[in-house]
């Protein structure tokens, strides 16, 4: 029989090691799944192609990075959330309204250069996907609605919206009907921060936005209160908090946060606006969020994770003919093992023999 | 030719609102034994695609139900063990589910885009179905949407005429008190997720066996968190699924027949409608219930449960 005994205190040892056995678990099996797929290729070579070529050779890596950085500031906002107990689930939502608010700003000053263009258009995205997200924390509050079902809704009206307007007002003049919008012009593209690749500014602005975030939640009483409101909501409410405060500020965060990652991906690797704009990575920055244990500094860590998974499934899609959603797999088994083997933290996890 | 149009309309309503009654039914029970299951997406998608693929090799309607049913409870059967065994948090789990089945679908499924199948057709039950108007829309419809109707019913039948569904409401209300006087709440939890996982499945193969005769990796396209909402929105009494899911059939049906007509909007504005109507319904729950709290919520939802003794 085995038994699970909780732990008078969290296994400071298991804190580590339970992500460590995760990964170890997920890799077991991506193997056995391998094992069974692959007919005439080695698995070792799927394996290398998928774990270790994106961080040895350079543009891969550099394309690593530049899919960290959306999945990094994402989460971030998500992980600020989670804490307080708002679940935000429709980012990408906020992701393509985001890319839409900033994108249209972009287009409307189409050929004006200016060094002012780029952080209006950031400001716009990040109010765009405020204003998205908002929608959710208002109707929380005045309504009693489930932020999840309503972001989740919301997340497949945003993408019909960016049909729509690609089919609209934002079209290419002269694009021969094709529902994408012009390639933005020089003011309108992020700087290039590694030359001869795609990585942009966004990877920086992710790391300086994780450094605050940290000092925000140590230091600052709102990152108190978000925590204790996640954690003990009746200590929460003795203390005089003020729950709608903390459903507006998360969902803003968030929201805004979400609408600068989709702006980022517009003028960044994209370059236009385009249908093929939101990626998941709304909801890849779940798994990215709840794998850093919600710690805006092994946020930046569990990103680069996720990324080298995108990478790698990618480069296995080329390379093997295998499909990349493979990747969504291992994943979403990540997180399973990773949730799972969570529970050495809490409890001792004993075997003992059933006597009467 | 106007009773004929209104008679499509029935139809079509029907045939929008049968997954989600079969998606939210199970969820139903799943959160009145006090468990949250976000999953149901990932459940749907995998039920779609393991139905579709049995019909598409052995042409068996019936196997393809069956093969549907198994996979949901299959997929299930990870949530259940994840939050019941391990205590996992169950909205990550259930999160971590829809991604998984997502995934799984679109990977399992990739060689399936190009195949096409029979559709499962209506029945036309004797005598009945000739009944002029009643007839056509009552008594030939699709086998499966009675069956989801008889679902609802064998919910409500088991939830509040039965002892075992006394006892399940009991642990989703207070799973430490139904834990005291003896009641097994894991294995209530763990049967009721499973059979969430069962009616997800079947709702997913309604969309590939008898709304498209395709498949394709995003065609659940947000109908599980839909029924989730439809359980919210339903106040937690079965039969009032069948309400909610009939508006957003008529939604869906509606939405359709407009682009059919011509009407000078760009279709993806309506395709948001259903989506928007799920959030507007929502909302108009609560301003029936006013600042009434809602009772029937079941008081242990979400919340894990482990016993030290």
């Amino acid at each position: 029989m085995i038994k699970l005994i909780p732990r008078a205190e969290n296994s400071k040892a298991m804190i580590i090691l339970s992500p460590i056995i995760a990964l170890t678990l997920t890799a077991l099996s991506a193997f056995v799944i391998f094992l069974f797929i692959l007919d005439d290729i080695a698995v070792s070579s799927v394996f290398f192609t998928l774990f270790a070529e994106p961080l040895l050779d350079s543009y891969y890596f550099s394309e690593l990075l530049v899919k960290a950085a959306p999945l990094m500031i994402i989460g971030l906002g998500l992980s600020i959330g989670f804490r307080a107990g708002i679940w935000n689930i429709g980012a990408e939502g906020q992701y393509v309204m985001g890319a839409v608010a900033g994108g249209a700003v972009g287009l409307y000053f189409y050929n004006v250069e200016g060094f002012w263009l780029l952080p209006l258009m950031a400001i716009a995205g990040i109010i765009g996907g405020m204003l998205y997200a908002s929608i959710a924390a208002y109707l929380r509050i005045k309504y009693q609605v489930n932020e999840i079902l309503v972001t989740l809704m919301l997340t497949y009206v945003a993408v019909l919206f960016l049909q729509a307007m690609l089919q609209g007002p934002l079209r290419n003049p002269s694009g021969f009907n094709f529902p994408e919008s012009r390639m933005f012009h020089d003011s309108a593209m992020l700087p290039i921060i590694w030359e001869g690749t795609r990585l942009h500014i966004g990877l920086i602005v992710a790391i300086l936005l994780s450094i605050l975030a940290w000092f925000g939640i140590k230091k600052h009483m709102f990152g108190m209160q978000i925590k204790i409101t996640g954690s003990a909501p009746r200590a929460a409410k003795f203390a005089g908090f003020d729950d709608n405060k903390t459903v507006w500020y998360s969902l803003l965060i968030s929201g805004g946060l979400a609408g600068l990652a989709g702006l980022f991906e517009a003028s960044g690797p994209a370059g236009q606006l385009t249908p093929g704009l939101p990626q998941f990575y709304g909801f890849t920055a779940i798994i990215v969020a709840f794998l850093a244990r919600l710690h805006p500094v092994g946020i930046l860590f569990s990103a680069l994770l996720i990324a080298l998974s995108y990478v790698g499934g990618e480069n296995v899609q080329i390379d093997y003919n295998l499909p990349s959603s493979i990747t969504q797999i291992f994943q979403g088994m990540l997180l399973f093992y990773f949730l799972a083997c969570d529970i050495l933290i809490k409890y001792k996890v004993v075997l003992f023999k059933k006597n009467n | 030719m106007i009773e004929n149009l209104l008679i499509e309309i029935f139809i079509g309503i029907t045939i929008a609102s049968a997954p989600l009654i079969f998606a939210a039914i199970g969820e139903l029970l799943v959160e009145r034994s006090g468990v949250l299951n976000l999953g149901v997406e990932g459940m749907m998608i995998v039920g779609a695609l393991l139905g579709f693929v049995v019909i598409s090799h052995t042409g068996n309607p019936y196997l393809a139900v069956l093969a549907a049913l198994v996979a949901g409870m299959m997929i299930a059967s990870i949530f259940a063990f994840l939050t019941q065994f391990l205590l996992t948090n169950q909205v990550a789990t259930g999160l971590a589910l829809t991604l998984f089945g997502l995934g799984f679908a679109a990977f399992a499924g990739r060689d399936y885009t190009e195949v096409t199948i029979d559709l499962i057709g209506p029945i036309h039950i004797p005598i009945l179905s000739e009944i002029p108007y009643i007839g056509p829309s009552l008594f030939s419809l699709n086998p499966l949407i009675y069956l989801a109707f008889f679902m609802v019913y064998l919910v409500w039948w088991f939830l509040f005429k039965t002892k075992q569904g006394l006892i399940l409401r009991a642990i989703g209300d207070n799973h430490d008190a139904a834990h005291a006087i003896g009641h097994n709440v894991v294995l209530y939890r763990f049967m009721a997720i499973l059979f969430g996982g069962a009616m997800a499945g079947l709702g997913g193969a309604f969309l590939s066996l008898v709304q498209v005769p395709i498949w394709g990796e995003g065609m659940t396209a947000g109908r599980g968190w839909i029924a989730l909402g439809l359980v919210v929105f339903a106040s937690w009494q079965p039969f009032r699924i069948i309400l909610g899911a009939v508006i957003f059939g008529g939604i869906t049906v509606l939405q359709l027949h407009a682009q059919g007509f011509d009407i000078r909007i760009s279709a993806q504005y309506l395709s948001m409608l259903p989506y928007l109507a799920t959030i507007v319904i929502l909302v108009s729950l609560r301003m029936r219930l006013k600042n009434k709290t809602n009772r029937t919520v079941p008081n242990c939802l979400g919340r894990i449960f482990h016993s030290t003794t």
